[in-house]
């Protein structure tokens, strides 16, 4: 290919051919780099939702088929442990099975959270399949009015 | 035997375009175990966080759709710090064959898991055939 320069002198630098089509390559990868968009997780079951209220912090996780015997959950005074097994009843002996998407097994979870909490007054119900840990955050850790005078 | 294995994180399946949905929010497909016996055909879903009353369920023309609606559970004034999963209502859709006796179908729902019983026609059930002698 023949470029002009500045002073209006063409020159014979060649360049491959495909120099443009690369670079075009090149753009369109990096824009479909984040897509689609991969959730950020732990990569430990079970995935877990932490929000915040102004007293406690909420910890939600989905553990269909879970009865409360199976869980196991502990605190301390920044994390919350969640562990347990999920058993699926095994069927009478000659079911045939078409599909089996769902798992069992074990599974063992820390969860940190972002500031001092009160282990002794963390609380825990699981409806439906959804655990609900919630969490009382320390007297320390409240968030405090302050007056201007 | 060795002890359970230990669960594996698995996304949740999203549908990617589902028939028109009158409510805003994903839809997901959730997990089914299918297995037969004899006299029926069971299905259990593992549908958390739907109430008894928001599930529907609808037979027509052999075609067996399951849907779960859910509320969401976060309160009013929570703010996010790590949110891992979505929610959102939960959709499937089978097709029968015509062994089911669709009058007799019943369903339960337990800790987040839906058990569908679906009894086979009289006629389908096998049945051993006595030979008598003479």
């Amino acid at each position: 290919m023949i470029y002009r320069r500045f002073f209006g002198f063409p020159t014979l630098e060649s360049r491959s051919p495909f120099a443009e089509i690369e670079r075009l390559r090149r753009q369109m990868d990096r824009l479909y780099e984040g897509w689609p968009y991969q959730r950020p997780t732990s990569g430990v079951f079970p995935l877990v939702n932490l929000t915040e209220g102004r007293d406690n912090f909420f910890i939600r996780a989905e553990l269909p088929g879970m009865s409360s015997a199976d869980l196991d959950i502990q605190a301390t005074s920044n994390s919350v442990s969640v562990s347990g097994e999920r058993k699926i009843p095994s069927e009478s002996k000659d079911a045939k099975y078409h599909r089996r998407e769902r798992e069992a097994g074990k599974f063992s979870r820390i969860v940190g959270l972002p500031s001092e909490i009160d282990p002794d007054k963390v609380e825990a119900n699981l409806v439906n399949g959804i655990l609900t840990v919630v969490v009382p955050k320390a007297q320390a850790a409240k968030p405090r009015q302050i007056s201007v005078r | 035997m060795a002890d359970s294995k230990e669960i594996k994180v698995k996304e949740k399946q999203e549908l990617s375009s589902p028939a028109e949905q009158t409510t805003p929010g994903p839809t997901f497909t959730p997990e089914v175990d299918i297995f037969e016996t004899e006299k029926a055909i069971t299905l259990l879903a593992d549908i958390p966080g739907v109430k008894p009353d928001k599930l529907n369920i609808d037979l027509r023309d052999n075609i067996l759709t399951i849907i779960g609606d859910i509320e969401p559970a976060e309160g009013a004034d929570e703010e996010d710090v790590v949110i891992e999963y979505e929610t959102g209502r939960f959709y499937r859709q089978f097709t029968l064959s015509e062994v089911i006796d669709q009058n007799k179908i019943d369903a339960k729902m337990a800790d987040g898991v839906l058990r569908l019983n679906l009894p086979k026609v009289e006629k389908a059930t096998p049945r051993k055939i006595a030979i008598k002698a003479g």
